[in-house]
């Protein structure tokens, strides 16, 4: 299987990634090599190997269920581009 | 319902659930609600670089405790993936989600229908999940505001299989759902404030057809009414492209109250496709049975339990121990009321008729009942000592409603006490006889019918306050003189 410059514009797009023309076809190509590496991959028989979820050979820790934290809404909004009542403004998202 | 039986209506939820936790589900940031806006986002609510989530252990229990409720499989060995969109109610660009190895597994829950039968709506899973912020449009001079309190907060998504084939269907497993979190005290499901809400998946097809019709989901549902509302006009909207000859499209719809219609929500339609894989910033989260076993020990009386105990126990039908059951509030109220009247039948039938149907005239929840279980009792044990009559009762729980007293209180300043002097009662029925000659002369005669208009006529003379079974012990009494 291999990707077409439609599908590496599509990816491009979902990824917020702005790509230009004139480089499609090369990632259209290594994404491609990458797809056919994944491909020889899957070749391989794994009956009986657990899937790797994470590479680190652990499991998680948990946290207590306690409040740790104390508001810092100012030194946050000190760095943000714009904020009023208390509220991060973003340009206008409607659905 | 307006739509004929030629379709048939196939209907899956999404219900999303907050868990109640002090902390948010992988920082320490509070989860209180109605805080003042981003005073609960913290460096790793907001996606600052270089953090960390950590998972909250009290989310995860609260989630397996629900396992345990519907009887579904436990994830001993649960992933936390990433969901990726972009949207600002989301600073990472991703939600954390569970994909493929959730928490929850197959379950199910059961339903009971109007005609009184039960029928057993599957879950497919239950996934542990951050919520999203909160947005709001138009004030802000063009753009929009961003609350992050919300973000991180820990739920869980309960998701059902397509059983449900009416929107009445829908709504009394959504109720059911929503009744069971709030037994098993793993949230408070409190709708106002979006801790419990719901997505459906609708579609239809031509009776007998086997493959789905296509569906379309509605978003972000967060009251009872509205789901069942919008479940109809959707039901409608799609019978009604079919017969003019479209296609449904598979889309998100949102659901308008205001004009009763659902709209499509396009703008999403083209980023969907989420990209989910694992998040290498969690690990995968590891249990062992004797974690399940020590959560399954702390699940109270579960609401089908504690039906079926009713039933056996108290003698009820199904039918009201199911009323009485379908809230821990109601249930509790219940107990109480029947602990302090000491008659279970009397104590159900006054809770699941004139105070159900009070709470449900005033929309209001048992909680805010304005007579209390006790006092409600203190009117029951009125009635089962003959003091006032079921009728006058009414009456009686009408004016505690309204605040004037408790139910002695009110007996005695409005002088409703039942007339069990059976001289009294004699002079009354004397009285009508001697006003209806012809009337008695004909039930005399056998006209049974009769006996009906006579009690009538006594319970109007004495404003409803003789006891009834007196004035037909005495009635009975002429008739055979």
């Amino acid at each position: 299987m291999s990707l077409d410059a439609d599908a590496v514009k599509k990816i491009a797009y979902l990824a917020r990634l702005k790509i230009d023309e004139a480089d499609v076809p090369g990632y259209v190509n290594n994404l491609s090599n990458i797809i056919d590496l994944v491909e020889q991959m899957s070749a391989v028989d794994t009956e009986g190997v657990l899937p790797m979820s994470h590479p680190m050979d652990a499991v998680q820790r948990l946290r207590e269920d306690k409040v740790t934290e104390t508001n810092q809404r100012e030194i946050f909004q000190a760095i943000a581009p714009k904020t009023e009542d208390g509220l991060y403004l973003v340009p206008q998202v409607i659905e | 319902m307006s739509y004929d039986s030629n379709w048939e209506v196939v209907i899956g939820l999404e219900i999303h659930c907050q868990l109640a936790t002090k902390s948010k589900i992988f920082s320490g940031s509070s989860t209180a609600y109605g805080a003042e806006p981003n005073t609960q986002a913290n460096a790793v609510d907001l996606a600052m670089p270089g953090v960390l989530p950590v998972f909250n252990k009290e989310a995860l229990r609260l989630a397996v405790k629900f396992g345990l409720a519907v009887d579904a499989e436990i994830g001993m060995r649960s992933v936390f993936d990433r969901k990726n969109y972009f949207y600002p109610d989301s600073p990472k660009a991703y939600q954390i989600t569970q994909m493929d190895h959730p928490i929850v597994g197959v379950g199910h829950m059961d339903i009971e229908l109007e005609n009184g039968e039960t029928k057993r709506i599957g879950i497919t899973r239950a996934h542990l999940e951050e919520d999203a912020g909160k947005s709001m449009h138009g004030a802000y001079h063009g753009m929009t505001g961003i609350d992050l309190n919300r973000a991180g907060t820990p739920l869980i998504e309960i998701v059902s299989e397509p059983d449900m084939s009416s929107a009445k269907e829908a709504v009394a497993y959504m109720r059911k759902i929503h009744s069971l979190v709030r037994y098993i005290e793993i949230s408070d499901g409190n709708m106002q404030e979006g801790s419990f809400r719901c997505d459906a998946n609708v579609s239809v097809r031509p009776k007998g057809q086997k493959e789905l019709g296509t569906r379309a989901e509605l978003k972000n549902i967060n009251s009872f009414r509205f789901v069942e509302k919008a479940i109809n006009i959707e039901i409608e909207r799609q019978i009604d492209v079919i017969e003019d000859g479209g296609k449904v499209v598979q889309e998100t719809r949102l659901y308008d109250a205001d004009k009763n219609e659902t709209r499509s929500m396009r703008s999403k339609e083209e980023a969907n496709d989420y990209r989910y894989f694992p998040d290498p910033d969690l690990l995968p989260v590891v249990i062992d049975e004797a974690y399940v076993e020590a959560i399954r020990k702390e699940l109270p009386e579960l609401p089908e339990q504690k039906k079926q105990r009713y039933i056996k126990e108290f003698d009820l039908s199904s039918y009201d121990a199911d009323v009485i059951t379908s809230s821990r509030e109601l249930a509790d109220y219940f107990e109480t009321v029947n602990a302090k009247c000491g008659d279970a039948k009397l104590a159900a039938n006054w809770v699941t008729g004139e105070l159900a149907a009070r709470l449900n005239k005033e929309e209001i929840e048992i909680t805010d009942s304005k007579v209390d279980a006790e006092a409600y009792a203190g009117l029951l044990l009125r009635i089962k000592d003959n003091t006032i009559s079921g009728k006058i009762a009414k009456d009686v729980f009408e004016a505690m409603w309204q605040g004037e007293g408790s139910a002695d209180e009110v007996i005695e300043s409005k002088g409703l006490k039942q007339i069990t002097d059976s001289s009294a009662i004699e002079a009354m029925v004397d009285e009508v006889i001697a006003n209806n000659t012809n009337q008695f002369e004909e039930l005399k005669g056998g006209k049974d019918k009769m006996m009906g208009f006579f009690v009538g006529q006594v319970m109007k003379a004495s404003g409803g306050k003789a006891n009834p079974g007196q004035v037909n012990q005495i009635m009975r009494k002429r008739l055979d003189a």
